[in-house]
This record gives C-alpha cells, sequence and structure tokens, in this order.
C-alpha cells in the first residue's frame, strides 16, 4: 500500500469574525504534502500563510474543509486529541516564538522529547546537538527573556526538531535573524530534510525557500502557484558562477 | 574583464596563464572562471590600446613567454576605472518589459508570468546557496559576491511580490 501524503487538505477555508465582519483569511485550499518533502509557502503580508500553518497544526479551527494527517482525518479533533497529535508528531515554529517564559533555554529545548517520552539522556543529547548546530550551546542556561529575538527564535526551532516530529511546521523562522545566524538555520533545515524530515515553512526570505523542493505560493487566501523549482538551466557545467554573473 | 587585468597588473607583472590563475583565486567558484584565449585577447587588445606592453621572457626549456606590464596610460585607465561611479543594479528590467507588454498582445497572462519568474529566482537561489556551501569559508571575497547576489535576488523576489499584489 502507498504511504498517504503526511498533509492533505480539501477546500480548506477560514474565515475569521472581526467585529461581526467576516474576514475571509483562507479561501479553498487543497495542499498535499508528500513524506520527506520540503514546502515553502510565500506571498504578501495578509495573504493567509499563518492561518494556513495554524490551521494545519490545529492550532486554529478551519471554518470549513478538510484536513488529513499521515491518512488521517484532523479537522474533526477536538482540543485536547489535537494536543496528542502535534505532542507525537509536529514540531512547531511560531512567528513569534512562544517559548516557556519560566524555564531556562535547556528545559524548553528537551520538554517536548520528554513529553513525547524520550529518556532524559536522549533527550539531554538532541538538545546539546541542535543548540551546538545552531550557535547557542553557551546560552542553554538563560531564560528565554534574556536572549535576543534572534536567539529565541533559533531556540524555537530547537525545540520544534527536538522531537524528530513528523512534520515540521515552521513560520517564518529566520524573521529576526541576520544573515550568519540566518546561514546556521539553512545548514540545520538542509540537513535534517536530507535525513528525511518533512517541512512545511513559511517565510519571505528566499535563501530558505531556495532550500525547498516546492513553492506553493498564496494571495488572497487562494493558491496561485504550486510547483517544484526547476533544475537551473546552467547547472551541469559544475560552477555556479555565472549565476553571480547573470545578476550583473 | 579589461578592468580587471589592469588592476592585477597594477599590482606585478604577469604572463597570461598567472593572470587567469589570480582571478580565479582572488574570487574563487563565485566568478566564471575566464578561458586562457578570452585573456589573451583582451591582453592583445589592451597592448594594440597602450595600455599594457609585453616582454619576451626566454625559458630554457620551452617557448618564450610573454610577460605584461602596466603602462603609464594603463595606470591611467585604471585610475578612471575606480573613481568613476559605478552603476547601480539594472532600472529597467526585461522580465518588466514582458510583464507590461506581453499581455497587451494576449501571448501571455501575468500571473502565469511572475509565477514562473518566482520559480527561476528560487531556483537561482537554490544554486547560490549549494555554492556558498561549497566555497572555503575562508574565502571572503567569494562569500560576499555570493551574499550580494542573494540579497539582489531577494529585492527582485520581493519586487514580484508587490507586481502580484497590485497587478492581479
Ligand atoms: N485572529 C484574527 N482575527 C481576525 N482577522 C485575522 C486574525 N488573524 C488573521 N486575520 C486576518 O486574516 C488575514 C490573513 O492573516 P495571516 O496572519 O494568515 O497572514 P500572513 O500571510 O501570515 O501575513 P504575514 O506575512 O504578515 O505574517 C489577514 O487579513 C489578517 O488580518
Ligand atoms: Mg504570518
Amino acid at each position: 500500500m502507498d504511504t498517504p501524503p503526511v498533509i492533505s487538505t480539501v477546500n480548506l477555508v477560514k474565515i475569521y469574525q472581526d467585529g461581526g465582519v467576516p474576514v475571509p483569511a483562507v479561501r479553498g485550499v487543497d495542499l498535499r504534502v508528500e513524506p520527506g518533502e520540503f514546502v515553502a509557502i510565500m506571498g504578501p503580508s495578509g495573504s493567509g500563510k499563518s492561518t494556513l500553518v495554524h490551521m494545519l497544526g490545529g492550532l486554529d479551527v478551519r471554518t470549513s474543509g478538510e484536513i488529513w494527517l499521515d491518512g488521517d482525518r484532523a479537522d474533526t479533533l477536538g482540543e485536547s486529541a489535537w494536543a496528542l497529535l502535534r505532542r507525537r508528531k509536529i514540531g512547531f515554529v511560531f512567528q513569534f516564538f512562544n517559548l516557556v517564559a519560566n524555564m531556562t533555554v535547556a528545559d524548553n529545548v528537551e520538554l517536548p522529547a520528554l513529553l513525547a517520552g524520550a529518556s532524559p539522556r536522549e533527550a539531554r543529547e538532541r538538545r546539546e546537538q541542535l543548540l551546538g548546530a545552531l550557535g547557542l550551546a553557551d546560552r542553554a542556561g538563560a531564560a528565554p527573556a534574556q536572549l535576543a529575538g534572534g536567539e529565541q527564535q533559533r531556540v524555537a526551532l530547537a525545540r520544534a526538531l527536538a522531537n524528530r516530529p513528523r512534520l515540521l511546521l515552521a513560520d517564518e523562522p529566520t524573521g529576526n535573524l541576520d544573515s550568519r545566524n540566518t546561514r546556521d538555520v539553512l545548514k540545520l533545515l538542509g540537513q535534517v530534510h536530507r535525513d528525511g524530515q518533512t517541512i512545511v515553512l513559511v517565510t519571505h526570505d528566499a535563501r530558505v525557500a531556495g532550500l525547498a523542493d516546492r513553492v506553493v505560493s498564496l494571495l488572497d487566501g487562494q493558491i496561485v502557484d504550486d510547483g517544484a523549482l526547476p533544475v537551473s538551466r546552467r547547472r551541469p557545467r559544475g560552477g555556479v558562477g555565472d549565476v553571480v554573473e547573470l545578476r550583473g | 574583464m579589461r578592468p580587471f587585468l589592469l588592476a592585477l597588473l597594477a599590482k606585478e607583472p604577469a604572463h597570461g596563464y598567472e593572470l587567469k590563475q589570480a582571478l580565479e583565486q582572488t574570487f574563487g567558484s563565485a566568478y566564471p572562471s575566464p578561458n586562457i584565449g578570452q585573456i589573451y585577447v583582451t591582453l592583445g587588445r589592451l597592448e594594440k590600446d597602450g595600455l599594457v606592453r609585453a616582454v619576451d621572457v626566454e625559458q630554457s626549456n620551452r617557448p618564450n613567454k610573454k610577460v605584461y606590464y602596466l603602462t603609464a596610460a594603463g595606470r591611467e585607465a585604471l585610475d578612471d576605472w575606480v573613481d568613476e561611479p559605478t552603476e547601480g543594479p539594472r532600472v529597467r528590467d526585461e522580465f518588466f518589459m514582458k510583464l507590461v507588454l506581453a499581455p497587451m498582445t494576449g501571448i501571455a497572462d501575468r500571473m502565469a508570468l511572475i509565477n514562473r519568474q518566482r520559480r527561476h529566482y528560487l531556483a537561482l537561489m537554490r544554486d547560490l546557496n549549494e555554492l556558498a556551501e561549497r566555497t572555503d569559508p575562508d574565502n571572503q571575497v567569494a562569500l560576499l559576491l555570493i551574499e550580494g547576489a542573494m540579497l539582489h535576488l531577494q529585492a527582485d523576489l520581493d519586487w514580484l511580490e508587490r507586481c502580484q499584489e497590485d497587478l492581479s
């Protein structure tokens, strides 16, 4: 039997009510993500990117339509069933971090793995590896409030990956990073993706989107483009140098 | 390539192959490696214009090689090149011309053009990501060149997004 897609949505719709005025944020999205795929979601501000990934993670309730995760219907689940599902198979990076304020960085990252039943030793090793890869090894004992925005953001990514989740959902995970820190995040994302991690990631950052297998563009809550990145014509020559020349 | 060769020769006289190597070492894979033929053609033109001069150096068991050095006129041309303001990124863009003109003639749909261009830019970005990964971390010049190209691409993508919003 074929493995079902990690994500499949059918005519997914979200309409917010803003003081009695309906605000359609997502308007009929059909999205399929296969195991191991890395999908970047792009689009202008307000096009519904966050709303879409929040629904995929059960953090926002859909107005209509269906969400299937790993072949199981998910949009009909209640809050506690969603919480369980997230703990079991979804790592989520929010646009605005959401770290637990009164826990250290190390505990923030280890918590999801511990909740999912990892041994303290496993959780610690994974945490050390992730914080190291993101250049945060020496911040392990700090509280989130003591960190710069870009550091908190990297901690949030480490936390989301701690569990080796079936699905990583990330909303602008490099929105607050300078270029060196972005490079660390790119490296880590590239690495976990090569190891088979399925990723759905909202981003304005073309460097991040350039890592994806496929880009989905949203406009006014609808998908206006969905497709693989083409293999560039210049590639076979090995030297990508002419890419730079092209910019001249 | 003319000013690059002049700049390298301002540092020290060199023969064609040394110039090729110096270009490669300086820019790494971030700059297209010129073939030796192009370099000799360019040197020939510079010589004709009086900006460089060549002397034959005898070699014991090989044919003579030509070593090039900068003339006073060459030095002046180099100074002019360095001093003059440099053109910024293009203001008129061929893609923009397509975007404006194609729909008028019914050849193409704007959204389709924008979507295809976005994928193209992102594929270039992927190549640059891979190039950055393959580049020697100590080669600052090459990495800065790549980063500059990435920032330009980012601007192009942001602008495409604007086009898509405003023209839809
Ligand atoms: N809780 C809410 N109540 C009412 N309207 C909302 C709510 N959340 C989002 N919206 C509206 O839904 C639309 C989509 O918002 P969303 O946050 O998904 O956009 P986005 O693509 O993530 O934008 P950005 O790039 O700025 O993060 C916007 O018009 C927004 O104002
Ligand atoms: Mg958002």
